[in-house]
């Protein structure tokens, strides 16, 4: 339909899916900011006014931003400086430092970082301080206008702040609170956080100083809700230059978010995460599937999209193993259960094998220890099925051929035995489970399967 | 194929000549290339891509960011996470393949996180990306290994670094088991699925022999994955046992006693080197050469053929021959039971009064305990027909025995008066060395009264 439209527009429909995949991908890739945050106006307003304050009025704050992941708590804090710099008093003054707890892994590369930031770096020169809060103190004394007494304001932005508390003493965090405590040069501490318990890391002396602020982003979203966000996010802005286009676009996307399935789709995504992440991930593999052909979101490609979210991954790596590993991996879980999720080794496995093959030998070829072995290496980087038991490196192991145990997780256990039975259900001829489940006992009082080949002609008895 | 070749951005030549460089991968590509979309617009920041082994996640990637001639050539950056045992050289190589050497000469000596985006950032204010630029990890599963900042860090590094930048992530081990566990950024996940058996015939089919026919090249294949592919879906390793075996499938067709046509005649006579090949796979104990040479060896002997980890030949001194059946015995028995087999005038023990509540358990299972050398000695010294005095040679032979890693020690180095060693040979091996002495060792072994 869009190409029959795309002839009396003034841009050709190729140039049109370009422009839309570019709007669209900054939008779902790059976390371009809305124009309102949409859902979170009192926290915006909140943090808006208190941050003026500090920029305008010189104040010094202390406010922690906690939600959980994707929960918009970036988005809002930039939004919030966006609206604040807009205010020319706010532009002239406030200075600000952004640090991140994935980057400034200890508090000298912090203070590196802050002292970039605030172009100081001829001014401390090679000078040597004593301690830390000495060094902090002089980059703030530092910021001191020349002329005034009052110094100008500077906002630091901690995020993934729960990673501060883990620097030794928390002597970043206590030197940031105690100045934003006493009055000294204004400065306003933000922290940016996925984790609710974040106050319990805190030292005492640090807990003390924090103004105690906090600003929760805990959504409380309805799916309607959810479905007006999934639609926003598709649409096409105003002032897109095909005007039809942007029309017909806009239309689909309304016809789209209007259909049963798409519907219940989105209600599965919605039960199991609403954050803001989670739904850019499931639309851009809907957008990926835009092209000049077919210049529309249909149903069909959210439910594949929908599919390549959903995807089992244990499931999927199942399917890709040889039989031989099956088998293998059936042997294990086996022992796990008879033995009530006591470690294993390479050898009880491989005598589990053997009496499988004892039973359907037909359907297996019977195979040497070494191969067993490296199978079960190859099949180690998995580590999705058993785990080491000990942590000897992988070259011990090939020293001394017994001394490896693996260990079934019996979390995905259960998960994979759903597997194994519908892989037997299938093969049919694929049965390693006995009718009645091996005792330890039975297991272990006929040594004839134990023994090794070359000692089979011996008398057991000694 | 139709469907790779609907992207537009790239030059429809190159996507030809990518599309008829990945038979069977089709499908994931175009998904690829999609999410990856035109050259300048942004893509997701991170990708996660898994898969089996030998299931073209490489490849895919190679033959469409970069890396061949023949490929799209956009910017990137790849690194094996194998090869980077430090960070640096990890942030070095990025920063070399994006903005040359100089870029990676201002990274300080053991540089942090923060100085590898601190140089990334302002390199890229100086040339910004006019295509997204991507970094290729390989094996991935190594970052968790490293620096825990490093993995959640490189997952949003297009936010931190601000520019247009994918990183992708290849690995064999599923996403579950990346996550750190306060979370972070989640990637794309993508999945690689295995090539099926027909799809298997098809890429093995194109590195056929330039002087047979296609035709009997592919029936070979066809041979080969019916023995092996219960096995090993490997395509590496099935292109390698592919190769070993083809010379061997012609000989018939060599020497002129079968016609190409006769496939079951090719079949009898390739089927019983097949079967001995099952033994070995997956081991590449040899390489062709060897193995080439080894068939010839064997056509020599008359004997019956031997599978391959059967040449596991040690010649021993006498002594320490006897050393090793002394340290087997201290490895796989109690030392409850020492008595019973060395001592003349035990007593009748009988074997279930002896056991004990939580010992049903076969020692062969649980593999070798470790023992004293007090009791290695006082075993051998009751083992061997002769009196031997406890001297120098003795225990040199036993060191040496540690040095050939029949014997381990697992206590540490520096104990001195009573050291600990585990015997590391299996029960095949112990049975052909004590033959060579006379001695039956099934008698003093405990799991097998």
């Amino acid at each position: 339909m869009s190409k029959r439209k795309g002839k009396d527009a003034h841009l050709p429909v190729g140039e049109c899916i370009t422009l839309v995949q570019q709007i669209l991908r900054e939008r779902l890739c790059h976390q371009q900011l809305p124009d309102k945050p949409d859902g979170i106006e009192a926290q915006h307003k909140h943090l808006l006014e208190l941050l003026k304050r500090t920029a305008v009025h010189g104040e010094s704050n202390s406010v922690l931003i906690v939600g959980p992941r994707g929960a918009g708590k970036t988005m809002l804090l930039k939004c919030v400086l966006r609206d604040l710099l807009e205010e020319k008093e706010a532009q002239k003054n406030l200075l600000q430092v952004h640090l991140n707890g994935l980057l400034q892994t200890d508090d000298r590369i912090a203070l590196k970082e802050i002292t970039r930031q605030l172009h100081l770096e001829n001014v401390v020169g090679d000078k040597v301080f004593g301690s830390f809060a000495e060094n902090l103190a002089f980059l703030l004394e530092a910021l001191k206008k020349g002329d005034r007494s009052s110094s100008r304001p500077v906002l630091f932005v901690l995020d993934e702040f729960d990673l501060f508390a883990h620097h030794k003493n928390q002597t970043l965090l206590y030197n940031l609170f105690d100045v934003s405590q006493s009055a000294q040069a204004p400065i306003a501490v933000v922290g940016v956080t996925c984790r609710l318990d974040v106050l319990e890391l805190l030292e005492k002396r640090v807990k003390s100083r924090f103004s105690h602020r906090q600003i929760h982003l805990l959504s409380n979203l309805t799916f309607t809700e959810y479905l007006e966000r999934v639609q926003t996010q598709l649409c096409l802005p105003d002032d897109f230059p095909d005007s039809k286009f942007a029309q017909d676009w806009n239309d689909s996307i309304q016809t789209l978010c209007e259909d049963k399935s798409v519907e219940e789709v989105l209600q599965r995504h919605f039960n199991s995460s609403k954050d803001f992440r989670s739904m850019h991930m499931l639309l851009m593999l809907c957008l990926s599937r835009v092209s000049v052909a077919k210049p529309a979101i249909k149903p069909a490609d959210l439910l594949e999209a929908s599919r390549l979210c959903f995807a089992d991954a244990k499931a999927n790596m199942l399917h890709g193993l040889s039989i031989l590993e099956l088998c293998l991996i059936i042997a294990m879980k086996h022992l796990n259960d008879v033995y009530e999720g006591e470690p294993f080794n390479l050898q009880m496995v491989h005598n589990e094998f053997k009496k499988f093959l004892q039973r359907k030998s037909n359907s297996m070829y019977n195979f040497d220890q070494p191969v067993i072995m490296k199978v079960c290496i190859n099949m180690k980087p998995l580590s999705k099925f058993f785990l080491p038991f000990n942590s000897f490196p992988a070259t011990r192991f090939l020293e001394s051929n017994t001394l490896y145990c693996f260990r079934c997780s019996s979390a995905m256990i259960g998960r994979i035995t759903v597997n194994i039975y519908i892989f037997c259900m299938k093969t049919d001829k694929f049965n390693i489970f006995p009718s009645k489940p091996i005792t330890y006992t039975s297991c272990f009082s006929s040594p004839s399967g134990l023994r090794a080949p070359a000692a089979a002609g011996a008398d057991p008895t000694g | 194929m139709t469907a790779l070749l609907q992207h537009p951005g790239y030059e429809e030549e190159r996507l030809q000549r990518v599309a008829e460089q990945l038979p069977c991968r089709e499908v994931q590509a175009g998904l690829l290339l999609s999410l990856m979309g035109q050259p300048q617009q942004y893509s997701y920041p991170s990708i996660f891509i898994y898969g089996h082994r030998a299931s073209g996640k490489s490849h895919v990637i190679y033959q469409t960011v970069g890396h061949y001639s023949s490929s799209l050539q956009l910017p990137h950056a790849t690194v094996s996470c194998v090869e980077c045992v430090s960070v640096a050289l990890l942030f070095e190589q990025v920063l070399l393949s994006f903005f040359g050497c100089d870029a990676a000469s201002l990274l300080p000596r053991s540089p942090s996180l923060s100085d590898f985006v601190r140089i990334y950032k302002q390199q890229c204010s100086q040339s910004p990306a006019k295509q997204t630029r991507y970094i290729v990890m390989e094996k991935a599963e190594l970052l968790r290994d490293t620096d825990a900042n490093l993995l959640p860090a490189l997952l949003r590094l297009q936010e931190l670094v601000e520019d247009n930048i994918t990183v992708i992530l290849l690995s064999e081990i599923a996403w579950d088991k990346f996550r750190p566990n306060t979370g972070c950024f989640e990637p794309l996940l993508l999945h690689f699925p295995d090539y099926s058996k027909g799809e298997l015939q098809q890429i093995l089919s194109q590195d056929r022999h330039p002087s047979y026919s296609a035709e009997l090249y592919s029936s070979y294949i066809n041979i080969l994955l019916g023995v092996f592919y219960s096995v090993c879906r490997d395509l590496r390793e099935l292109r390698h046992l592919a190769a070993l075996n083809f010379s061997k499938f012609c000989e018939p067709l060599a020497e002129g006693k079968v016609k190409e046509t006769d496939t079951h005649k090719l079949w009898r006579n390739i089927e019983p080197h097949l079967k001995k090949a099952m033994q070995t796979v997956y081991l590449r104990e040899v390489s062709s050469l060897q193995w080439e040479q080894m068939q010839q060896m064997e056509e020599k002997e008359t004997g019956a053929l031997r599978g391959l980890s059967a040449h596991t030949h040690v010649e021993l001194p006498y002594y320490s021959k006897f050393l090793l059946i002394a340290a087997y015995l201290a490895s796989y028995n109690p030392a409850r039971t020492d008595k019973r087999f060395f001592l003349k005038h035990h007593g009748k023990i009988r074997k279930t009064n002896f056991l004990k509540k939580n010992e049903k358990t076969s020692n062969h299972l649980l593999g070798p305990k470790p023992f004293p050398l007090d009791r290695l000695l006082a075993i051998f010294y009751s083992v061997v027909d002769s009196r031997v005095a406890p001297t120098a040679s003795i225990f040199s032979q036993i060191s040496s025995l540690v040095t050939l890693q029949l014997l381990t020690q697992v206590s540490h180095d520096d104990q001195l008066d009573a050291p600990k060693y585990k015997c590391a040979v299996s029960m095949d091996f112990i049975c052909a060395i004590s033959r060579t002495v006379n001695f039956d060792i099934v008698k003093y072994l405990y799991d097998f009264l």
